[in-house]
Formats: C-alpha cells, structure tokens, sequence
C-alpha cells in the first residue's frame, strides 16, 4: 500500500467495532519479538548493521507470498518526517520509542493493517498482529503463520532450553505477548480499577495505557497483557489471557448495568452533554476529546445514541491524536489552531450519515 | 537504601516518573510495590525496566566480579545489562549465564522454554505435520549440542574466552547441520 494511503487513512480493519465482545473490546493484538542470529541486539548495532538487518528483512519480505491482508510493504522510518512517524504511532503501527530511533529502522505492514512488523524497535523484529474485539487466538493464528513464514527465510536467535533470545530478558521464551485494548468506563467510574489491577498484577496480567509501557490511559482505554514469556506455551498463555480478559469484560458490563439502573438520569446527562461538546465545540484538547469520546462511546454501547455508528467513536478515538490532526492540516499547526482543526474533524464526522437529532433525553 | 513507604524494608524497586516535566523518583520495596495502587491504573504506570533495573542491581559484595564480566561476542559487561536491562547479542545469554538464570526465574518464573521453535527452511511442512514438537531425527545432535552448551558456559565461568569463542564456533557449525531446523542459515 502507498505510504500516503497509510498516512491518510481512516485506520485499520482492527477498528470496525465488530467482532466477539466489541461492546468492551476494541482490538486484540499478538505480538512477536524475534532477534536475527550473527547480528548484535539493536542497542548495540551500529548504523551499518542495522542498515543490514533492514535489508536482510527486507529481501525475506520480497520472497514471501501474500497474506489475507495482501504483501506485507516495508517502509524505511529515515524516509519519513518526524510527524509522519507520529501519526505511524498515533495508528498503532509503530511505538514512540521506535519512531525516536536514529538506527535504520523500518515498518512493515499489510493493506488491512491487521499485520506488521517493526525493524530495529527493541528487538531485531516485532511481528504485530491485530483483530477487532476479543479475538485473541486468530490474531495468534495469523501471527504464527507469519512467524513460521519468516522463519523460512531468516535464521531466528533461539536456544533449545530459553527459546527465543531476545535484548531484554522480559521477553525471553516464546516472545509472546497477547493483549486486549480494552474500554472500561464503567469500572474506572465506579472506582474499582485499582483493585482489579492489583488482583491481576498477582496472576501476571499487567494493565497499561493505550500506547504502551509508561503511557497514561487515556479516553479510559487500557492495554491488558501477559507479563510472563518464559515457561509456558503459547497456548497457556492465550488461554489465561483469555480467561482474564472475558472476566473484565463481564464485570465491566456489570458495572455498565448497574450504572444504568441506579445512576440512569446522571449517565443520560453525562453522555448526552458529551454529545452536545462533541457535535458543538469549536476547539478541543486531543485529552479533552479522548475523554468525551470515552462516555459517547459508553453511551453508543447502552444504546442511549442511536444516531453514533459505534466505529465512527473507534476511528476518532485514533484520529484526534496531534499527529494525526496535522497530518490532515498538511502542515505543522500550533497547539490552538490543531485544537480548532480537531474540533472541526469531530463535528464533521459525528455529522455525516447520521440524524441530526438529540440523544434520549428522558426516558 | 530504605523504602520510602513503610521505611523499614531495602528499596529495590526504583520508579521514575515525569509529570509535566518534573522528575521524580520513589523508591519501595517489593511488598509496598505490589500493594501500591500506581503500580497499574495510576497515569504513569511500572516502567518494565525500572523494575528490571531493581531487580539487577548488583549486590555490594558481588558487584566488583559481575561488573568485570564482559560478553566475548559483543563486549557487553554485565554492569551495562544491569544498568539498562538490555542484552547485546545471543552469546550474552551464555556469558552471563549464572547470573541471568536466577533472574530469569526470579522474573519469569521459569527458565526454561515450553514454546514453539521455529521452522526450518524447506522443512515446514514437516514442521507442520509434527505440531511444533522438536523432530525426531534432531535428538542426537540435540544432545551433544547440550554437551557442547555446557562446555561453553564451563568456559565462560573460568573466564576461559578464547575456548568459550571456539565452543560457539563449534555450536554454530553444529546447529547450521543441525537436522530438527535451528536453520542453516
């Protein structure tokens, strides 16, 4: 696929809001971590080899068929600007710390973004793999395919009794890390994120922000992941992901449930005041934004919106990153100016192909 | 160093966070690490390498021998890996051996791989056929690469480096044979 199109696109086919458990769980993610035998982990490469290992991945790329989501296209991070990279993050496509390298480093991604690979990030390689709602174990499925395809073609480090050798320690054994992109409004509302974080942190289930390690969590959606890599299989961990996973999202709706019930008048205000800033507003913070779109989307998901698609809410929650904002702009823009761009790009897109009329009000 | 929280027990757990640009750092023991609320939901969550970092530091009396262990193949010292918690190659994992094996158990739980291995080139459909067991036929030459990997770690401990490079030497043209797909490469 063209870099611009990549660019410019609305997001991948992770964000269609369909798929098992949508209604609390954008997307599902497998991934990879795989290092190349005879070349140095990235902390230690030197420009010419990391040069290298690009090229390396680069040719096994080329001898590879396509996939469901078509050719995986590698693009080189030094081609692209500083803001480009940005909005590669804002997508999910490639972490902070990669579109920070000063090594040759690459992306590599397939036409439906539901496959990618990052070059030179940590590892040598992180296969990424992604599917909308809870569906974990095809994103393993597709991952492992691509896995087993590269592995075809280059020579993975790998040790009979560790596995597979990676720089950081925290990965070292399968490299696999499951994760669910999950939206919990109802459980940070009714206080009770702290203790569940605590009681999976003693089962090895670790809870972050959306874009990884030390990131805030924004728009109340949280990154839950394995925390363990070495000892089990793949499947143990998928599964006991899995189970974790299924249990937030029943007491999420629980949670859901019981706020409708006994908070029904507070819950309709709050979402549908959301509403009215969203379609109204003529400036508004990427935080500001994230947080209204949080309790639209809660309330799309209690059926208070009707008129809300509830992908229009997952698209935006990606698009109203700064980045993303002053890709469209074409140019960089400050702080204020980006808030009435963003502002706009709302408006118009909770605008199109819906009614123009109030949220229920009272009921 | 104490734990700033309960004050009694060694910090070794060691965050930094920086909100709105201003650092601060919190040190705790493991204990009112695992009960702090932070650790998780709180905005700036655990950094995986701080608490790597915590967990490598080196103790005061071991700390002079593992800060002269250096990596034969990439010329890592242990200090650097225990600073940044990064490794610099493969053959890292057979120099500091002894002293990763305990943390991986420590940090993993485990230390040893129950996953898949990967796939030969031209043998995946035999890979495929066979789930993602080793192959039969690679037992043997398992076997006396195990020989050969201890041998290697033997080296390694007595500081034996250039015996260490000839074993890897060794172990790389035994796994470029090697008939159960670690890959000629």
């Amino acid at each position: 696929m063209s870099l611009e199109r990549l660019l410019r696109g609305q997001g991948g086919s992770w964000l269609t809001a369909s798929g098992p458990a949508a209604d609390v769980v954008v997307s599902s993610r497998v991934r990879l971590a795989r290092n190349l035998r005879r070349h140095p982990f990235p902390p230690r490469l030197t420009p010419a080899e990391a040069q290298r290992v690009v090229d390396e991945v680069r040719g096994a790329l080329a001898r590879l068929g396509p996939g469901p989501g078509g050719r995986l296209e590698l693009v080189e991070l030094q081609a692209l600007t500083p803001l480009e990279r940005q909005v590669l993050v804002e997508r999910h496509l490639i972490s902070p710390q990669h579109a920070a390298s000063e090594l040759p480093a690459a992306l590599a991604v397939d036409e439906r973004e539901g496959l990618s690979l990052m070059v030179n990030e940590e590892e040598h390689l992180r296969l990424q793999s992604l599917a909308p709602g809870l569906q974990l174990q095809a994103a393993w499925e597709a991952a492992d395919r691509l896995d087993d395809a590269l592995a075809e073609q280059l020579d993975f480090a790998f040790d009979e009794r560790l596995g597979y050798l990676t720089t950081c320690p925290s990965n070292t054994g399968t490299g696999l890390r499951v994760s669910a992109m999950m939206h919990l409004p109802a459980l940070v509302h009714s206080n009770q994120a702290g203790d569940l974080a605590s009681a999976l942190a003693r089962v090895g289930v670790v809870v972050r922000g959306i874009y990884g390690e030390g990131s805030k969590a924004h728009g109340n959606l949280f990154q839950v992941s394995n925390q363990i890599t070495l000892g089990r299989s793949e499947g143990e961990l998928l599964e006991s992901l899995e189970a974790v996973v299924r249990q937030l999202v029943e007491r999420e709706r629980g949670a859901r449930e019981l706020l409708y019930r006994e908070h029904r008048v507070e819950l309709e205000d709050r979402v549908g005041r959301a509403y009215g800033i969203l379609t109204h507003a003529y400036a508004i913070s990427s935080e500001e934004a994230l947080a209204l779109l949080s309790t639209l989307r809660l309330g799309v998901d209690l059926q208070l919106l009707p008129q809300v698609r509830p992908e229009v809410c997952n698209e935006l929650m990606v698009a109203v990153g700064a980045a993303g904002v002053q890709y469209r702009a074409g140019r960089p823009l400050e702080p204020a100016e980006r808030d009435v761009r963003r502002a706009a790009m709302i408006r118009e897109r909770l605008a199109s192909r819906q009614a123009p009329r109030a949220p229920r009000g009272e009921a | 160093m104490l734990c700033q929280r309960c004050g009694e027990r060694p910090a070794t757990v060691h965050v930094t966070r920086i909100v709105n640009g201003v650092k601060t750092e919190i040190h705790l023991c493991p204990a009112c690490a695992e009960s702090s609320e932070m650790a998780l939901f709180a905005p700036s969550p655990f950094s995986i390498h701080n608490l790597l970092g915590g967990l490598l530091h080196p103790q005061p009396e071991a700390g002079r021998a593992q800060a002269e262990l250096r990596c034969p193949a990439c010329g890592t010292t242990y200090e650097e890996f225990a600073r940044t918690s990064f490794l610099g190659c493969e053959t890292c994992y057979t120099a500091f051996a002894p002293q990763l094996e305990p943390l991986l158990r420590r940090i993993q739980g485990a230390d040893r791989h129950r996953g898949k291995r990967p796939v030969a080139p031209g043998r995946r459909e035999q890979a495929a056929a066979g789930g993602t067991a080793p192959a039969p036929d690679g037992a043997s030459a398992g076997e006396s690469l195990a020989e050969l990997r201890r041998q290697l770690d033997e080296a390694v401990r007595q500081e034996e480096y250039e015996r260490a490079a000839l074993l890897r030497d060794r172990i790389r043209a035994l796994e470029g044979r090697d008939p159960a797909g670690r890959g000629a490469g």
